[in-house]
């Protein structure tokens, strides 16, 4: 083993393991042991009460359908903010992080104000017979809300490194602006934005702040995962409330390797 | 400047329409999903007058809430950017067996729900948890106490700081470090005269980004707080209790609070990033 | 003060940093490492410097173990490649720098620092810039800045890594002479990394051509280019005709030419391969019966030199010669031209019976008689 030239790393590396150990791996041991507690057979029947599996699929299933919707809005302002200068750019580019540093809390009573029955966009849409607040339809907002920033960070440095030179390539040998999108730019955009939608899908299935306020949390019908977690917890059901952080934590490592699988797959042009 | 006509580059044939239909549905978005929640808070805040208002926010409870926010950020944001500092120095500065792996678990709290953030603590230290008779028998109360809101704090804010500086470091590489190594100096003479210099306004960003985080922290603190009004209720849980209270002017005015504490953040954060962009690492995605 | 180096081996994973290298710098000394990239250099110099540890070998100092000795206790001037100046200190800031990091009861009063400081600034013609910052500078200006840092210490060693490599051509060349003066004026001993041939030569009282880790060849800058000692230094220093040869007794054959040779006594019949520089190709525009038919295929007019393309059947490659440029020119040589080509002297390798690679050991410089009336009449 060859010397190190710079000093501290043992006191650094040390200082780094014995606060992850304590912090994070103990706490994440004490969650594995207890989940596994209950058994396989005991997983399974907890997963499978009707409200845990109701609030299973809501979660998956608006967390994906705003990771969709993020995907596009985001691809979209993205490029607005990159690709062409007006005024208040800098102010909107700003205002794209307003949900990493609005307090979830706040977010929350902010969205259901807004689309309450009552509520400034909610007295417009009864009328039309959509109801948002109290329904999945409420779920899915919150969840753009929060997903949204993730998509627009990833995208815009890679479209900022993009040279405007291989569109000019890509038009010199008569190609449309739509065909230049999809055969050129959209294929080197790719990676980055799953990479995104991949974020955005991890922080809205896990999401609880912003959610639980607009969702109204009526079980079976608008009752999220993280929520069903919470309310067994207040049964004191410490077990099955294991098992069910188990199951979101799992989905958590699998997303985060996805993302770093994604990462290292867009790099894999830069590399050359 | 011509508004919208100044597009970056127009060209001929190329038309404006397409442009303007991009950037109109692009600040739509904006406004609608982003900003009108946002005034949303302000609003509703005022909404019963200035006098509700500011009775809302010099109330016991409120100002208890106040406190106990402050003091858990207090706690967390030092132990995290001295925890972040020490990772971007052993992660940037030495080859290692189980690097990628350090890395991944250091960024691993940004990926888990705030509510099994809170969980895993509750397991551990709760009543019926590892630690929970043992804690009993000491009467040492750590869940529904405030030793808990300060460790979920931790545990949801702990990438932040050495998110900013790893890629930074990385990037500056160690050339200025074995420099000063070679003409002298110490460890800490090295830290303090060379790397703290080069990284400060990183760190500034980092410790900017985690202290909002940790002041607004709902889901992680909430499960571990048991919501004793007055005694474990920060900021956001006191939203909540407000809220659930039907005191909706109340609840909004709290927010407002941590709504400004955002704009703040964000004002800064983008200063940060105008002047001086350069000595932050490249704009990857960060944030949560 | 004595610097020797004794078989120091360094890996990277599966990659021969550094492999049995062994090299001796004496006081005052002017070294430069050459090679091309990957070939160990800047590991040795890292080494020496305290940033880096071989796996095995010795590095001394009189006698001294400087292994044993931290980076930060060595004393060594490290001036790096891209100069790794402090950018948040003014110029002033990194040149005391290293003064100012001593223990208090050796470090120099504030006055004592400003005024070697300012003496370096001087010495470096950097005086009046004290005040600015590394970013405010050109690059020329930063690698002196680099270079007063490293000598505020008073190095014992003073190492540089590729120091001009990131600088335009014509400062290169004003700024390389300026240190070799300042290496004679301060009496320093000076080691430096390049992998440009040119800067070696002219900068170095001793040059060590490295490749793959290994030391190739040690001399004098006129040693190298005039006796070079590998396969590798020909190939590497100056420009060289590579020529498959076979040795009969005291006779080379080199495709349909036999030379007669001296040199070639005590070598076992079998296959070689030759170098010649293209300085040593003597031609004739007469036919000769002594020397290949070769065919003048381009003539390149590069400033006083003439470059010129020869193709040669009986090798079956081309061969590159050169010519004075005014030499070229009054004998109007033109493509197509039919010519003779006379080797003066080669060097020869024959190659390992087992191997099929030159074997160093029995290398030997060749000249070939020609006899008075064959030789070519001009070069």
């Amino acid at each position: 083993m060859a010397r190190r030239v710079l000093p501290g790393f043992g006191l650094s590396l040390g200082y780094v393991l014995t606060y992850l150990g304590l912090l994070v791996l103990l706490p994440l041991a004490a969650l594995a042991v207890k989940a596994s507690g209950i058994g396989l057979a005991g997983l399974w029947n907890t997963l499978s009460a009707p409200p845990v599996l109701a609030a299973l699929k809501l979660s998956f299933g608006a967390a994906l359908v705003s990771a969709l919707i993020n995907a596009a809005a985001g691809l979209l302002v993205a490029w607005v903010l990159v690709r062409y200068s007006f005024p208040g750019r800098r102010l909107f580019d700003a205002l794209v992080d307003l949900p990493f540093a609005l307090p979830t809390a706040v977010a929350g009573i902010a969205l259901t104000a807004l689309y309450a029955p009552k509520g400034w966009i909610g007295e417009w849409l009864v009328p039309l017979g959509i109801k948002v607040a109290f329904t999945p339809l409420g779920v899915l907002i919150a969840m753009i809300f929060v997903g949204f920033p993730f998509v627009v960070r990833t995208l815009q440095p890679v479209l900022e490194s993009l040279d405007r030179d291989i569109e000019e390539a890509a038009t010199s040998l008569g190609a449309t602006r739509l065909q230049t999108f999809l055969r050129v730019l959209f294929p080197l955009l790719l990676p980055a934005l799953l990479t995104g939608f991949a974020l955005a899908l991890a922080r809205a299935v896990g999401e609880y702040g912003s959610v639980i306020f607009i969702a109204g949390n009526i079980p079976m019908k608008s009752e999220i995962l993280p929520l069903v977690i919470v309310k067994q917890l207040e049964q004191f059901k410490y077990a099955d409330a294991a098992a069910v952080g188990v199951i979101m934590l799992a989905l958590s490592f699998v997303l985060l390797l996805a993302i770093g699988l994604l990462q290292r797959w867009s790099r894999r042009w830069a590399e050359r | 400047m011509d508004a919208v006509l100044s597009l970056t580059r127009s060209r001929p044939g190329a038309g404006r329409l397409v442009p303007l239909l991009l950037i109109a549905a692009a600040l739509g978005f904006l406004l609608l999903f982003l900003l009108l929640p946002l005034a949303a808070v302000f609003v509703e805040a005022l909404r019963k007058g200035l006098g509700t208002y500011t009775a809302a926010l010099v109330h016991p409870e409120a100002i208890a809430a106040i406190k106990l926010t402050l003091l858990v950020a207090a706690i967390a944001v030092p132990l995290n950017t001295v925890f972040g500092v020490a990772a971007a120095w052993a992660m940037t500065r030495f080859a290692f067996r189980g690097k990628a792996l350090l890395g991944a678990l250091i960024d691993l709290p940004f990926s888990v729900s705030p509510v099994v953030s809170g969980l895993i603590y509750v397991l551990l230290f709760g009543a019926q948890g590892w630690f929970g008779p043992w804690l009993l028998e000491h009467d040492i109360k750590l869940i529904f106490a405030v030793p808990g809101l300060v460790l979920a704090t931790i545990f949801v804010t702990l990438p932040f700081v050495a998110r900013e500086l790893i890629p930074l470091m990385q990037s500056q590489g160690s050339d200025e470090e074995e420099a000063a190594r070679v003409l002298g100096a110490g460890g800490w003479q090295i830290f303090f005269r060379v790397t703290l210099p080069n990284i400060k306004w990183a760190l500034l960003y980092g410790v900017l980004l985690c202290n909002a985080r940790a002041m607004g922290e709902f889901g992680a603190v909430s499960v571990v707080s048991g919501h004793i009004r007055g005694l474990t209720n920060t900021l956001p849980l006191h939203v909540e209790i407000l809220y659930n209270d039907y005191n909706y002017a109340g609840a909004f005015a709290v927010a407002s609070l941590l709504a400004f504490l955002a704009l703040i953040t964000l004002g800064l954060k983008t200063f940060l990033e105008w002047r001086y962009g350069s000595e932050l690492a490249a704009k990857a995605p960060r944030g949560h | 003060m004595t610097i020797t180096i004794n078989r120091l081996a360094r890996r990277f994973a599966d990659f021969r940093a550094l492999d049995d290298v062994s090299l001796s710098i004496a006081p005052g000394e002017f070294v430069a490492l050459l090679g091309p990239s990957g070939s160990g250099k800047t590991t040795l110099l890292r080494i020496l410097a305290g940033l880096d540890f071989p796996d095995s070998g010795d590095l001394l100092q009189d006698g001294r173990d400087l292994l044993q000795v931290s980076a930060r206790d060595r004393g060594v001037g490290l001036v790096f490649q891209h100069y790794a100046l402090f950018r948040h200190m003014t110029v002033f800031e990194n040149v005391a720098f290293g003064l100012r990091v001593r223990p208090r009861a050796r470090r120099p009063s504030k006055a004592e620092i400003a005024e070697r400081v300012d003496k370096l600034l001087k010495r470096v013609q950097l005086d009046g810039m004290a005040a600015r910052y590394p970013a405010q500078l050109s690059g020329g200006q930063r690698q002196r800045v680099a270079l007063a840092r490293a000598l505020a210490i008073e190095p014992s060693l003073l190492l540089l890594d590729e120091p001009f490599g990131a600088l335009d051509a014509q400062v290169r060349v004003a700024l390389r002479r300026w240190l070799r003066h300042l290496h004679e004026e301060m009496g320093l001993t000076t080691v430096f990394v390049t992998h440009d041939q040119e800067e070696a030569l002219e900068l170095a009282d001793r040059v060590v051509v490295m490749n793959r880790g290994r030391i190739e060849q040690v001399g004098t800058p006129d040693e190298i280019y005039q006796q070079p000692a590998t396969p590798f230094v020909f190939e590497f220093i100056g420009k060289s005709n590579k020529v498959p040869v076979r040795i009969h007794g005291a006779r080379l054959q080199a495709g349909d030419q036999r030379f007669e040779a001296d040199a070639l006594e005590g070598l076992a019949d079998g296959s070689a391969v030759a170098y010649v520089r293209p300085e040593h190709l003597a031609l004739s525009t007469t036919p000769l019966e002594n020397g290949w038919k070769a065919t003048l295929r381009h003539v390149y007019l590069s400033g006083s030199v003439a470059h010129l393309e020869l193709d040669v059947p009986g090798l079956g490659q081309t061969l590159e010669a050169e010519l004075g440029g005014e030499e070229a020119q009054r004998r109007s040589l033109q493509a197509g031209m039919t010519v003779t080509v006379q080797p003066r002297h080669l060097t020869v390798f024959p190659l390992d019976g087992k191997t099929g690679e030159p074997d160093l050991a029995r290398r030997r410089v060749v000249h070939p008689r020609y006899g008075q009336a064959a030789l070519a009449r001009w070069r």
